[in-house]
């Protein structure tokens, strides 16, 4: 089956910058596919591109075999799209919303109040239907955006940090509707920067920085090839890291901590304590947060 | 961009009128507040100016002072309804909410919603228009049925002040910087396009940049011919200047709120 979406080579031009730099990935029907990366690494510029909100400035980008610049409303039939920043209509009610929004796809009225009211039976939005915009939590503003967006019934939905800001409570709950989707046979795009989401959700993701893609791969892979299954965290202290230099291990230093991806991290850990005088050292399972900071490093973005 | 580029032709369907019928059902759910405005300002400028100053003007170009208004008035409320409609509100629409950003997630562009706004404006002309126009021909200031046709023509005129506004939307940094077009483009052509006396008061040269310059001129030409039945040969020069510096402009706010929201 070929790829829903594929980019080969694909450059974003800002005034100079390069925000994205010459990017490759495939996107395969019915998978989540996530894009990670720190502020600034050219998610938010690739989603889009894929949305044909912006042009890109070289390479090609395919939507269902279909190039971004030649057919963008085509394929913006076929998508749905929650932006980072909510921009629904402060000047409707919660109902209102969905179904101006659905005018603008070109279905009927009667097809459009249906399917609103159903949408916002999934989101869990029903009773509050004719509440205006203003009186929602930013939870349910995010369950709102995301009812907006499957009002075409869209084949691929592309999600820009979908849960950025929001309390556990509610980043569960949009997580459920994507794992929902996704079920459905819905392909599911998403950008974030939390590593928690992207295990989670995500059987495929890319990792992103400065425009380019630095690793590739599912979450377990990512974790097995970059870190191994076992971190040891450990002080920062000279025996340490002479015991590290001798055994020939690699580290990496946090400040005050050093996180160890030893390959034996049992034995390493039986020799530290035979080594050193310690009175914290943890074994923890290997995350996609320790492959992010060993890949994008420790320095702030912005 | 290259000089044509600002003058390309847009690419817009049917489509248009869904971002229209946005902002009328919007428009829809503050009705009786929307209809309020239109009808109380010609009443309060007749009385304040047109019967007031009125008493010691008399007649004016042969006819009565809050006669020889009366169509001004018309036009302003034509230009100061859809100028703003595409300044101010359109850029909270823009740049507050967003609106802009999520209907050209949909399958429409941003040459559409741009022209939807644009006859949105047009629109908002028509009706304060209509509006005033029930007012003054009640108080027998306009001829009947003459005077009907400034339905229509308010749509030009709107489409003419809502392009405007739009190439100052598609520019601005920030809201506050409208100050600007209000006081140096909107206020002088509110006093100096015929509007309050002849043109013929004013030197010559004031009175060619007037012609060449203001919209609101010509509107007033059409308008007050319109309104006394009397219309002349310059109303077809002034329906031309209309036409096209509306429709060029159009083109023009188009190319540059591509440029501002499509990078």
């Amino acid at each position: 089956m070929p790829p829903i979406i594929s980019a080969m080579g694909l450059t974003k031009i800002y005034g100079g910058i390069k925000a994205v730099d010459r990017i490759d990935f495939e996107i395969r029907e019915g998978e989540c596919f996530g894009f990670l990366g720190p502020n600034g690494a050219g998610k938010t510029t690739t989603m889009r591109m894929i949305q044909c909100a912006i042009p890109k400035t070289s390479g090609r980008l395919l939507v269902k075999g279909m190039e971004v610049d030649e057919r963008p409303r085509e394929i913006k039939r076929i998508l749905g799209v929650v932006p980072q920043e909510n921009n629904l209509d402060p000047d409707f009610t919660v109902l209102k919303n969905l179904t101006v929004y659905a005018r603008y796809f070109d279905i009927p009225k009667g097809e459009a109040e249906r399917r609103a009211l159903e949408l916002l039976r999934f989101v869990q939005l029903y009773e509050r239907r004719d509440s205006p915009v203003d009186k929602l939590s930013g939870g349910m503003r995010r369950r709102l955006m995301l009812a907006r967006a499957l009002i075409n019934e869209p084949e691929i939905l592309v999600m820009d940090e979908p849960t950025t800001g929001l309390d556990p409570q509610a980043r569960h709950a949009i997580w459920d509707k994507i794992r929902a989707l996704k079920r459905e046979g819905v392909t599911v795009v998403l950008t974030t920067h939390y590593m928690e989401e992207a295990s989670q959700l995500c059987d495929r993701l890319v990792i992103m920085d400065l425009g380019r893609i630095i690793a590739e791969g599912s979450p377990a892979e990512l974790i097995e090839e970059h870190v191994g299954s076992e971190v040891v965290e450990v002080d920062n202290r000279p025996e340490v890291l002479g015991l590290i230099a001798r055994e020939g291990e690699r580290y990496e230093m946090f400040g005050d901590r050093i996180h160890v991806l030893a390959r034996d991290p049992k034995g390493f850990v039986s020799k530290l304590m035979g080594a050193c005088d310690l009175e914290r050292v943890a074994i923890r399972r290997a995350t996609l947060e320790d492959v992010f900071l060993k890949l994008t490093g420790r320095a702030l973005r912005d | 961009m290259r000089p044509a580029d600002y003058f390309r032709i847009p690419d817009v369907s049917y489509r248009v009128w869904k971002v229209w019928m946005r902002n009328r059902d919007v428009f829809m759910k503050t009705i009786k507040v929307n209809f309020l405005v239109p009808f109380l300002e010609p009443i309060l400028y007749l009385f304040g100016i047109g019967f007031g100053l009125g008493l010691y003007v008399g007649e004016m170009d042969g006819m009565p002072y809050a006669a020889f208004i009366a169509p001004a008035l018309i036009s302003i409320s034509m230009m100061n309804a859809s100028f703003f409609e595409c300044t101010y509100a359109s850029f909270v629409r823009m740049y507050h909410q967003k609106t802009f950003d999520a209907i050209i997630s949909t399958p429409l562009n941003v040459d559409e919603v741009i022209l939807g706004e644009i006859l949105w404006g047009s629109t908002k002309s028509l009706i304060n228009a209509s509006i005033m126009l029930s007012v003054l021909s009640a108080l027998q200031l306009v001829k009947l049925p003459d005077s009907l046709l400034l339905i229509p023509f308010s749509f030009l005129v709107g489409l003419v002040f809502s392009a405007i506004g739009m190439c100052f939307t598609a520019i601005v940094p920030t809201i506050d910087s409208f100050n600007y077009p209000t006081f140096l483009l909107i206020t002088p052509m509110f006093l100096f396009s015929g509007t309050f006396f002849p043109l013929s008061a004013l030197p010559e040269p004031v009175q060619l940049a007037s012609q060449i310059f203001f919209p609101l001129t010509h509107a007033v030409i059409i308008s007050r011919g319109l309104a006394s039945g009397r219309i002349g040969a310059q109303s077809l020069v002034s329906l031309a200047w209309l036409a096209s510096v509306g429709s060029i402009l159009t083109i023009l706010s188009i190319n540059l709120m591509r440029r501002r929201l499509v990078a």
